[in-house]
């Protein structure tokens, strides 16, 4: 990570804490403590840097596409799009593998294409099709891949970290069975509106008693919907809620993918580790409305919000970043923005030429079939 | 199986029959553990779990904060990713504070992920009134799991019944509540020592009888059976069926009965409106329509809270009387 980087960094990220470390794990005191600990933080490789790109590349022009195409009336259904978000998830998912689970909210499509989905499976669920990850019973807001750990986009806010604390339950649970030192990790995604539910609380508090294998990641864009962070919750830092819980909870930039990719980073080992839960909370913004390129027209945000927060886009700056750095060119960049709309332009067309359900199959997969039953 | 066909001897009170059903659901499969409100240390309130963790240990018999959602969650998580968890929600009553997880994650998630995912899950409950519990302790709510696709509902009402309920939901892929009764637990039964599975969506013929069907479930069977001896006093031969698993209902058992009897008796504790019994009687109306000497009757407790005061709970709780007073209304003889 370039001097610049960490300048802001430090003055982006401040881990915040107990005063008592739990079982030896060692929580900073203060934000005195942070600056001094990044100082000794993780660098990002070449190959680091490229990875968070890829993975933000491809989450914009899905989303921007996917857009496009729900409001074409071309697929069915509503999409919450992840636009501007893109450092999170990938920022995130760049230190787990398929067997580390994730959960994730009703704008789920971004923590799915950086958990590696595959675009012609996740248009097809868009568009409703046999072929998509769910056989076009789920559609945008249930999208999943369990075979990579990904247990599905959620249409109620706050279900996905209990389920996720679940994950983490087996991942101890047979991590002790397997005799492994190094547990797999869970990661719930969730809002800042989601930290207002009751099972949240529930989650949060369950993985800190039992120092479960899990890092809460919220994403703070500000807004519980279409209601302001300000008129829903009366503290401004979702991290603080940590305390509560006897866990660290740590706030980072989160339209830096460095930054949440630092994060996340050392949060995850920690859980891998038997350090049990940290919550991360990511500032962010989404640059589109709840729903939709479009939206619905609610003047809920000035344009000068909205242009401060553009002017912070997670993509160009990362890219203005490894330019400066020297990890890739602006021709090798363009390059991957082509790659990545020439699988998206053929992976529409897959969905658009694939089966729709077959209506004798409405029944389906309500249950797992049995010998017995 | 049946309780009728178990071997005759070794007998079990309710409670115990609980406590061996999951003792040997956690001994046939190391992937499988038990997690609710005090089921490790105390063992459950009525000491259902007793001993459970000093066999199995804390790692598989867990104390849980009291956190419904935080239970249902830990068990659709946990199931999705290759555990067998076997969760408890003490009373009944208390699922309306995971709802949520019950209705919109663990009945839907196969659903939803186009078959991609399994829920091998099991829900322990209890349900019913009776012990002046009142109106948060003590309800029969049943039918709004049975409403939900993706759930499997029994409802045991023997030891012998409650103990292979319990094992056949722990071997089940799929989410099973077992809704256990409050009201039964010093009932004592012959239960074999082996494990044994139900069939799923088999329903019990308890008595047989050529004039009236009584369909009741849970707790309630006991109060049918008895009535169907009061009426047995009076000339009327009625058969007793316990349908024990109320999804799926066993709608053949049900209809080839009323088919012979010519009439028919829904029984239960929740309250008559929207409950189990309207559906069967739906069914009953559907299918058997042309053998019904009369319109189906339905004995179950009234649009009221579950009262406190023990001479209002025993008004509102249906009992046997009742029960073969309804019985002869629809045979004309009452």
């Amino acid at each position: 990570m370039g001097r610049r980087a960490f300048v802001q960094w430090e003055r982006s990220c401040t881990m915040r804490g107990r005063s008592d470390a739990r079982d030896g794990v060692p929580i900073p005191l203060c934000a005195e403590a942070a600056v001094a600990n990044s100082s000794q933080a993780m660098e990002p490789s070449e190959e680091v840097l490229k990875d968070l790109h890829l993975r933000m590349v491809r989450i914009r022009h899905f989303e921007e596409e996917a857009g496009k195409l729900m409001e074409q009336g071309k697929s069915p259904g509503a999409l919450h799009l992840y636009i501007g978000e893109e450092a999170v998830a990938s920022g995130v998912m760049v230190h787990l593998s398929d067997q580390d689970q994730i959960t994730s909210t009703h704008r789920g499509h971004g923590h799915l294409v950086a958990k590696g989905g595959e675009f012609k499976k996740m248009y097809a669920e868009l568009y409703g099709r046999e072929t998509g990850y769910n056989k076009g019973r789920g559609g945008s807001m249930h999208i999943s891949n369990v075979d990579a750990g990904m247990l599905g986009a959620n249409g109620i806010v706050a279900a996905g970290p209990p389920i996720a604390v679940g994950a983490a339950f087996s991942n101890k649970y047979l991590a002790r069975v397997e005799g492994r030192d190094r547990m797999n990790v869970a990661v719930p995604f969730f809002g800042d509106g989601a930290t207002n539910e009751g099972a949240f609380h529930e989650a949060a508090n369950m993985a800190a008693i039992w120092k479960l294998p899990v890092v809460f990641v919220c994403e703070n864009n500000g807004y519980g919907e279409f209601t302001p962070q300000a008129e829903h919750q009366a503290i401004s830092d979702v991290a603080d809620r940590a305390a509560g819980y006897g866990m660290p909870g740590v706030i980072c930039d989160g339209m830096d993918a460095v930054a949440v990719w630092e994060a996340a980073g050392e949060a995850i080992e920690r859980a891998r580790t038997g350090g049990g839960p940290t919550l991360v909370e990511c500032k962010t913004y989404r640059f589109v409305d709840h729903v939709g390129l479009r939206g619905i027209g609610l003047h809920y945000r000035t344009d000068e919000e909205l242009e401060e927060w553009r002017a912070r886009d997670p993509i160009p700056q990362h890219e203005q970043r490894m330019i400066e750095m020297g990890v890739m060119t602006a021709e090798e960049i363009q390059a991957v923005h082509d790659a990545v709309m020439a699988d998206i332009t053929e992976s529409i067309e897959f969905a658009e030429n694939s089966p729709l359900p077959d209506p004798a199959d409405l029944l389906n997969d309500v249950y797992t079939p049995t010998a017995a039953s | 199986m049946t309780a009728a066909e178990a071997p005759a001897g070794r007998q079990l009170v309710y409670t115990l029959a609980i406590t061996e059903g999951v003792r040997q659901a956690l001994q046939e499969d190391p992937l499988a553990f038990m997690a609710g409100e005090d089921v490790a240390g105390a063992g459950s309130v009525f000491g259902i779990y007793r001993g459970l963790l000093d066999e199995f240990g804390p790692d598989r018999v867990i104390d849980t904060p009291i956190s419904e959602s935080g239970i249902i969650g830990l068990a659709v998580g946990a199931g999705a990713t290759g555990l067998k968890p076997i969760v408890d929600i003490m009373f009944m009553d208390f699922i309306g504070e995971c709802m949520d997880e019950i209705v919109n994650q663990l009945a839907k998630m196969r659903y939803m992920f186009g078959g991609k995912a399994t829920l091998p899950v099991t829900v322990l409950t209890m349900s019913g009134a009776g012990m002046n519990l009142a109106a948060q302790h003590s309800q029969s709510l049943e039918a709004w799991l049975c409403h939900t696709p993706g759930l499997k509902v029994v409802m045991p009402a023997t030891a012998y019944d409650v103990k292979g309920a319990i094992i056949t939901a722990a071997r089940e892929p799929n989410p099973v509540f077992v809704v256990m009764c409050k009201g039964l637990m010093a009932l004592p039964g012959e239960v074999p020592e082996e494990p044994y599975t139900l069939p799923i969506g088999k329903a019990n013929v308890l008595r047989e009888g050529d004039s009236l069907t009584i369909v009741a479930h849970g707790r309630m069977i006991h109060e049918a059976t008895k009535a169907a001896d009061i009426l047995e006093g009076e000339g009327v031969s009625a058969e007793v069926i316990d349908p024990l698993w109320l999804q799926p209902l066993d709608t053949e058992t049900i209809i080839n009965s009323v088919s012979k009897t010519h009439n028919a008796l829904v029984v239960h504790e929740a309250v008559r409106f929207g409950g189990v019994g309207a559906e069967i009687a739906a069914q009953i109306a559907e299918l058997a329509f042309d053998y019904l000497d009369a319109p189906v009757g339905r004995v179950a407790a009234p649009f009221s809270p579950v009262p406190f005061s023990p001479v209002l709970e025993q008004t509102y709780v249906p009992n046997a009387e009742r029960i073969a007073a309804e019985a002869r209304q629809i045979l004309g003889t009452g």
